[in-house]
């Protein structure tokens, strides 16, 4: 007899419920063409300096937007640099945001919040007060001052959204370990020997890891368009690097046209934002299928 | 009785406090017995009255909130109490394992049954992956699971309450400890399977030589499986006899109450019996009575009960009691 493993079985169940609902089908697809435009990049935008492709390439100094043409098909933004260069390379760089951010944030997190809900006592009682220090620290003012003392870059944002993006992960593990700790079968782990770190990791992380990947997800559309945030104001990426929000920043004279013709410049405006949009969207509505899939409520049983 | 001389497991003047936020929990107050190697020791009781507490202390396993330890709990002449955190992780499920009530959570619903037998072998006696299952499949025969290799793949949501217990049981066996404590191992099931696990338990303890200590409020599953009883009250030792003479001779009025409360099937008429019921509830351990601790509910109760606590009187070798009328 085989047998099937309860997570992939679950996994499965999961599956079938995430895809009866309609707007996860968008989510998924949306995110599934973004991450084939991510992987293959250089085919579809073939580097112009291949020492940096994250450099738009460009064509002139002007500083006006010209319309889609035979050669830039998504017209070019202000300084000539291609946006469908841009775009195609600015996605790259949002799943590089993302997961970096997300990654290390969730791991720290897990990892924080795992040892202070399973140790408790005053180890949970000295990580949790940090943790409430952390809270304190608004995002964007700590990543300015990082900019501010280290200089701007997009790897400053992502280090700086990293640093605070840990404590959402460190409470919601931490909850859900409170009470997996006292289940009985981590007693009879306990009663059998097992060290600290096995029971973490064999008994307790993998039934808790659900909300850590329904938030993990709603993260990375956050990180992104916080990162994009910062890079519209001039603290991210650097002039002519392929990040949207950074290509919205250099159309930000061009919103509205000449009088008479106020949408003169949309694509300028409009393609590297609403990439950010839908990359955003794709994100939320994964997390949100998430959460209606794994919420106990709502399943079956 | 061919007892050896020294006791496997000693347990002396054993203290168990909760401070919690209402105040100070004495749930277990100057309670010491012995076990012996190879015997089954009964550990009854009311509801309350610290039994799980006294099991859980002995491996250390009180956390939350933390548990204050008092005495000494001396295993094969060493105090466990003494022991470092890495100490007592070596005696635990090696030298000494437990077994409790409620098979239906006791087991990990996402690892296969056979990797969380396999668990404790591989930690404790160092075995390979490959030998831990086998021995895995093996311990799950040898607790009568029918098709043991295919069973050890499964995840527990396919096992019976029975057959977890049972998996429970292979599990707490793993490593031939020398001390088993089952805490009401079969008060979550039904009454044939009660007796398969207990006739289970009664033939793999004879079988790796093993002891055992026995908590359970059924004095029938008593009778049958214990050569000792050790009966307690309000966290403290009322009592302890060999089980013949327990049955035959209860000195406390609270053993009597608990022998009394057994319904006798089809004896009513030939006995005039009526089940009795002690009266009233062990006091809390927070406001436990002046005097001795069973005064309020005792129907033989004296003036001088109410004031003086009740010495221990030693009657035999393994027979005492602590009871004024006694004194
Ligand atoms: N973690 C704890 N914190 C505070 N009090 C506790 C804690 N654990 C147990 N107690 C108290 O200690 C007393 C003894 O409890 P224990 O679980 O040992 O009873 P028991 O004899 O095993 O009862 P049962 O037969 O119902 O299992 C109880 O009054 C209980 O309220
Ligand atoms: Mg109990």
């Amino acid at each position: 007899m085989t047998q099937q493993h309860p997570r992939l079985r679950e996994f499965k169940f999961t599956l079938y419920r995430i895809f009866r609902n309609p707007s996860a089908i968008i989510g998924f697809s949306l995110l599934f063409i973004f991450a084939g435009v991510a992987l293959f990049a250089p085919q579809i935008a073939p580097p112009k300096y291949p020492h940096n492709p994250y450099l738009m390439p460009h064509k002139g100094f002007s500083p006006t937007p010209k319309p889609p043409s035979q050669t830039n098909i998504f017209g070019t933004t202000s300084g000539q640099y291609d946006i469908f260069y841009g775009v195609v390379w600015g996605t790259r760089t949002a799943f590089k945001i993302g997961m970096f951010v997300v990654g290390i944030a969730a791991f720290v997190g897990v990892t924080l919040g795992a040892v202070s809900g399973y140790l408790g006592g005053i180890v949970d009682e000295a990580l949790m007060r940090i943790t409430d220090v952390i809270w304190a620290i608004p995002t964007l003012v700590l990543a300015m001052a990082i900019i501010v003392a280290f200089g701007r870059g997009l790897d400053k944002v992502m280090i700086a959204l990293a640093l605070v993006g840990w404590r959402w992960y460190v409470r919601v593990i931490r909850s859900e370990i409170l009470t997996l700790r006292d289940q009985d079968f981590v007693q009879a782990a306990k009663i059998m020997g097992v060290s600290d770190l096995k029971i973490i990791l064999r008994h307790i992380l993998p039934n808790a890891i659900y909300p850590v990947l329904i938030m993990a997800s709603m993260d990375m559309g956050s990180m992104v368009i916080t990162a994009s945030f910062l890079s519209f104001v001039g603290l991210g990426a650097p002039k002519g690097y392929a990040d949207w929000g950074q290509m919205v920043a250099l159309a930000r004279n061009y919103i509205v046209g000449p009088p008479g013709d106020p949408l003169k410049f949309w694509y300028a405006i409009v393609i590297p934002g609403g990439c950010i949009v839908l990359f955003v969207l794709a994100w939320n509505l994964i997390g949100d299928a998430l959460r209606d899939a794994f919420d106990p409520k709502l399943r079956r049983r | 009785m061919s007892e050896p001389a020294t006791p496997l497991l000693e347990i002396k003047d054993l203290h168990t406090r909760f401070h919690t936020l209402d105040g100070t929990v004495n749930a277990v107050d100057g309670v010491d017995f012995d076990v012996y190697q190879g015997e089954t020791l009964g550990l009854v009781g009311e509801s309350g009255c610290g039994k799980s507490v006294t099991a859980l202390s002995i491996l250390q396993l009180l956390r939350c909130p933390p548990a204050e330890i008092q005495g000494r709990i001396l295993f094969e002449g060493n105090n466990l109490l003494d022991l470092d955190r890495e100490g007592i992780r070596k005696i635990r499920g090696n030298e000494i394992s437990m077994i409790f009530q409620e098979p239906m959570t006791s087991l990990n619903p996402v690892l296969r049954i056979g990797e969380q037998i396999a668990e404790a072998a591989k930690i404790h006696k160092r075995m390979t992956r490959q030998e831990a299952w086998r021995w895995a499949v093996e311990m799950l025969r040898m607790v009568q699971i029918p098709g043991p290799g295919s069973r050890s793949k499964q995840y527990p949501h396919k096992f019976s309450g029975g057959m977890r217990q049972r998996a429970m049981i292979a599990m707490a066996l793993s490593c031939n400890p020398r001390l088993i404590l089952a805490d009401e191992p079969s008060t979550a099931l039904d009454v044939t399977i009660q007796a398969q696990i207990m006739s289970l338990m009664q033939k793999l303890k004879e079988e790796f030589n093993s002891a055992i200590v026995l908590i359970t409020h059924d004095l029938g599953i008593i009778a049958e499986m214990v050569s000792r009883v050790v009966v307690m009250y309000a966290g403290k030792v009322v009592e302890e006899a060999p089980v013949k003479e327990l049955f035959k001779d209860p000195r406390h009025p609270y053993t009597q109450g608990l022998l009394g409360s057994i319904p006798v099937i089809g004896r009513k008429e030939q006995t005039g019996r009526r089940l009795q019921e002690i009266p009233g509830i062990v006091p809390s351990p927070m406001e436990t009575p002046l005097g001795c601790r069973f005064h309020p509910r005792c129907h033989k109760v004296m003036n001088r009960c109410q004031e003086q606590e009740p010495p221990m009187i030693h009657l035999a070798e393994h027979r005492r009691v602590s009871c004024l009328l006694e004194a």
